[in-house]
C-alpha cells in the first residue's frame, strides 16, 4: 500500500468509498438532463446548424463568398484551424506527458480533457476540408495510385506532412481515450437498469470484465500509448507550425515556430479545459473530485505556458530588428501599428499580461477569476493566429497589391458554427460517457483522498 | 481431468492481495482475480508473467519505420523525382531530412494502432462480446478472486479458504 504526505494537498473531497465515486460520476448518465443541460444543448446544436447552412452555401457556390482575396489568401479558415488544433493539445498533454511524468493530479480530467482533443481535432479537420473549396477532392492530398500521370504527393512539403501529422493524432488520440473508457462502459453495464441501455453499454465495453491479465496488459497500453503521443503531440503543432515556417513570407519565416506555437497551444489548450471544466464540475456536482487544486494546477500550466509565448513574440520582434533585413522589420512594425494594431494589442493583452495575473495565488484558486482569465486566453489565442496569418499576408512585397481583409457572414457562420460542432459532442459526452475516469481514479482513494489523509494523520498520532 | 472454478467476493483490494498471497502459499490454484480497477502488486502475487504487447508494439513501429521510407523512396524518389524550387528529389540521402515528419508520423500510427488491435484481440474483448459477469458490482467496488478446484471436495474447500480470508461470499 502506498503511503502520501498529509502535507500534499488531498485529489479527492468529501467521504469517498469505491461504490461512492461509482454513484457520483454515472449519476449524470443515469439521471435525466436538468434545465441547464438542455439550454446548452439548444443553443449549440442552432450554431452547428448556422454551421451546416454556412458551410453548405460555401461548397455549393464556392470560396468567392468569403472575404479572402489575391493577397490574402488564408484569413478565418487557417487561423480556425490552428486555433482548434491548438485546444487540443491540452487534452494529449493532461493524459499522456502528465502520465509519463505520474502526475495524479490528471486522474480527474483526463478523460473530459481528451474528449475535448477528440471534438476540437474534427472541429479543425472541418476547415481543411471546407477551405479546400472543393472537398469532393480532399482525398488529392493523400498518396494515392492515380491517373494523373501517376503524380505523386511531394513529400518535402510540410502541408502534406500535416495530412500525416493531423490524422495520426486524430485517431491515436481516438484509440487512447476509448481504450481508457472501456472498463468505464464496464461498471455502467453493470449497473444499467433497462434493457436499451445494457445492450449499449455492452457493445461499448467490448465485454470487458477486468481479469488480472487483462487490467496489465491495460495498463502497459496506457503507457506505451501515453509514450508514443508524447513526441506524437509535440510534433503535431510543430508541422502545423511548419507549414508557415518553411515559407519565405516575412513574419512566418521563422525558426522559432515549432516550439513557439507548442507552447502557444498548450496554453489555449488549457484555457480551454478550465471554461469547460468549471462549467461541467458545477452543472455535474464534481467539485469533490475537479477540485480548487486541480484548478490551480491547471493554472500554473497556463501561467508558465503564457510566459513562453510572451517571450516568444518579444523574441520575433529582437530578431527581426537584429536580421537587419527591411521586409522582416517592416512585417513586424506593421503587426504593431499598421492598420491591425488592434487586433495585436488585444492579442498582447490577453496573452501576455492577463497570464501574469496567476501569480497572485488569490486569483489561481479563484473560480471565478480563473473562469473569466481563461476565456481571455482563449480569445488572445484566436487573435494570436489570426496577427501571424492576416498582417503578414495583407502588406505583401509590391505595395499596389496591398490590401485589407474582411470576414463575410458566411466565414463568421463557420466560426460560430465551428463552437456548436464541438459543444454538441461535447454535451452529449457528458451525458452518456463517464466523464471522469473512475477506474483510473479508485487507485488514489487510499493514497490521495482527503478521507485518507485523516485516517493517516490519525495513524501517526500527530 | 475436469475442473472447477469457484469465486469468492471480497471488498477490499487490500484484503484480496492478501488472501492471494496467503491462499497461493498454501497452494490454492488462484487463477484469476477481477477487479473495477488495477491492483498493485497483483501481477507478481498471481505469478503472471510479463506482457509481450510492448516487444509487439515495437516491431510494428520499425514496420512503419520502412513503410513510409519505402513509399517515400518509391513516389518521389524512383518513380516520379520532380524538382520543386530548384532542389530536385534525386537521391533519397539527400530527401531525407524533408522525409522525417511522415516517417515519424507513420512509425507512431502503425506502433499505437497494431498495439492497440494486438490488445483488443489477445485479450478478448471486442464490440459484441457478452461479459462474464459474476458479481454485478465487480466493476464497482468488488474484487473476485477465482479458484480452479479438482474435485468438488476441494471446490468446497476452497470457498472456505476464502471465506476465512475475508471473502463476502462465495459462489460457483
Amino acid at each position: 500500500m502506498h503511503y502520501e504526505s498529509e502535507l500534499r494537498e488531498p485529489l479527492i473531497l468529501g467521504d469517498k468509498t469505491y461504490h461512492q465515486i461509482t454513484e457520483d460520476i454515472c449519476r449524470p448518465i443515469e439521471g435525466k438532463a436538468n434545465k441547464w443541460w438542455w439550454i446548452a444543448f439548444t443553443i449549440a446544436s442552432a450554431a452547428l446548424l448556422w454551421w451546416i447552412i454556412s458551410v453548405s452555401y460555401t461548397v455549393g457556390t464556392g470560396l468567392g463568398v468569403w472575404g479572402l482575396n489575391k493577397t490574402v489568401g488564408w484569413a478565418w479558415d487557417i487561423t480556425n484551424f490552428v486555433w482548434w488544433v491548438g485546444i487540443g493539445h491540452a487534452g494529449t498533454l493532461i493524459s499522456a506527458i502528465l502520465l509519463l511524468f505520474r502526475q495524479k493530479w490528471r486522474l480527474s480530467i483526463n478523460r473530459s480533457a481528451e474528449a475535448m482533443t477528440i471534438f476540437a481535432v474534427i472541429c479543425a479537420a472541418s476547415f481543411i476540408v471546407s477551405h479546400m473549396g472543393r472537398p469532393w477532392v480532399a482525398y488529392w492530398p493523400l498518396p494515392l495510385p492515380n491517373q494523373f500521370g501517376s503524380l505523386w504527393v511531394n513529400f518535402n512539403s510540410p502541408l502534406v506532412w500535416d495530412v500525416f501529422a493531423i490524422s495520426t493524432y486524430f485517431s491515436v488520440s481516438l484509440v487512447f481515450w476509448y481504450s481508457g473508457l472501456i472498463p468505464d462502459f464496464a461498471a455502467v453495464r453493470d449497473r444499467a437498469k433497462t434493457k436499451a441501455s445494457k445492450f449499449w453499454y455492452t457493445i461499448l465495453s467490448f465485454g470487458w470484465t477486468g481479469t488480472a491479465k487483462n487490467w496489465q496488459r491495460f495498463e502497459e497500453l496506457s503507457l506505451v500509448l501515453a509514450g508514443l503521443s508524447t513526441p506524437l503531440v509535440l510534433s503535431v503543432h510543430s508541422v502545423v507550425s511548419m507549414d508557415f515556417a518553411t515559407s519565405v513570407i516575412p513574419g512566418w519565416h521563422t525558426t522559432i515556430f515549432p516550439p513557439y506555437f507548442v507552447a502557444g497551444a498548450i496554453f489555449s489548450g488549457f484555457a480551454m479545459v478550465q471554461t469547460l471544466l468549471i462549467i461541467t464540475r458545477k452543472v455535474l456536482n464534481m467539485e469533490d473530485y475537479i477540485t480548487i487544486y486541480h484548478i490551480d494546477m491547471m493554472n500554473r500550466i497556463i501561467l508558465l505556458t503564457g510566459s513562453i509565448v510572451g517571450v516568444a513574440y518579444l523574441t520575433e520582434f529582437f530578431i527581426a530588428w537584429y536580421s537587419g533585413v527591411e521586409y522582416e522589420q517592416y512585417a513586424f512594425i506593421n503587426r504593431a501599428t499598421g492598420p491591425y494594431w488592434w487586433a495585436y494589442w488585444s492579442m498582447m493583452t490577453c496573452n501576455v499580461i492577463t497570464p501574469q495575473l496567476f501569480w497572485s495565488s488569490k486569483l489561481r484558486t479563484s473560480v471565478f477569476a480563473t473562469f473569466i482569465i481563461s476565456i481571455f486566453v482563449n480569445i488572445g489565442m484566436w487573435f494570436e493566429r489570426f496577427v501571424i496569418i492576416v498582417t503578414s499576408l495583407h502588406r505583401d512585397y509590391v505595395p499596389s497589391s496591398w490590401a485589407m481583409y474582411h470576414p463575410t457572414w458566411v466565414e463568421v457562420g463557420i466560426f460560430i458554427g465551428s463552437l456548436g460542432l464541438f459543444f454538441v459532442p461535447f454535451l452529449l459526452f457528458t451525458r452518456f460517457f463517464p466523464v471522469i475516469a473512475m477506474s483510473e481514479l479508485k487507485t488514489i482513494v487510499k493514497s490521495s483522498s482527503s478521507q485518507a489523509k485523516k485516517k493517516g494523520a490519525d495513524n501517526h498520532g500527530h | 481431468m475436469a475442473t472447477k472454478k469457484v469465486y469468492g467476493i471480497f471488498e477490499d483490494d487490500d484484503v484480496v492481495l492478501e488472501a492471494v498471497k496467503t491462499l497461493r502459499a498454501k497452494k490454492y490454484n488462484v487463477v484469476d482475480v477481477i477487479s473495477p480497477f488495477p491492483i498493485h502488486g497483483m501481477d507478481p502475487a498471481l505469478g503472471l508473467k510479463r506482457t509481450r504487447l510492448s516487444i509487439c508494439t515495437f516491431l510494428y513501429g520499425i514496420t512503419g519505420t520502412s513503410l513510409a521510407f519505402l513509399m517515400m523512396y518509391y513516389m518521389n524518389i524512383f518513380d516520379w523525382p520532380m524538382d520543386i524550387g530548384g532542389k530536385p528529389s534525386f537521391a533519397f540521402y539527400k530527401n531525407m531530412p524533408a522525409f522525417i515528419p511522415v516517417t515519424f508520423e507513420f512509425t507512431v500510427l502503425c506502433a499505437a494502432h497494431g498495439m492497440a488491435i494486438t490488445f483488443f484481440l489477445r485479450s478478448k474483448i471486442l464490440p459484441g462480446v457478452e461479459p462474464h459477469v459474476i458479481d454485478d458490482r465487480m466493476a464497482d467496488d468488488r474484487f473476485v478472486m477465482t479458484i480452479e478446484a479438482a474435485t468438488g471436495a476441494e471446490a468446497e474447500d476452497a470457498k472456505a479458504a476464502m471465506t476465512a480470508m475475508g471473502a463476502l461470499y462465495t459462489k460457483d
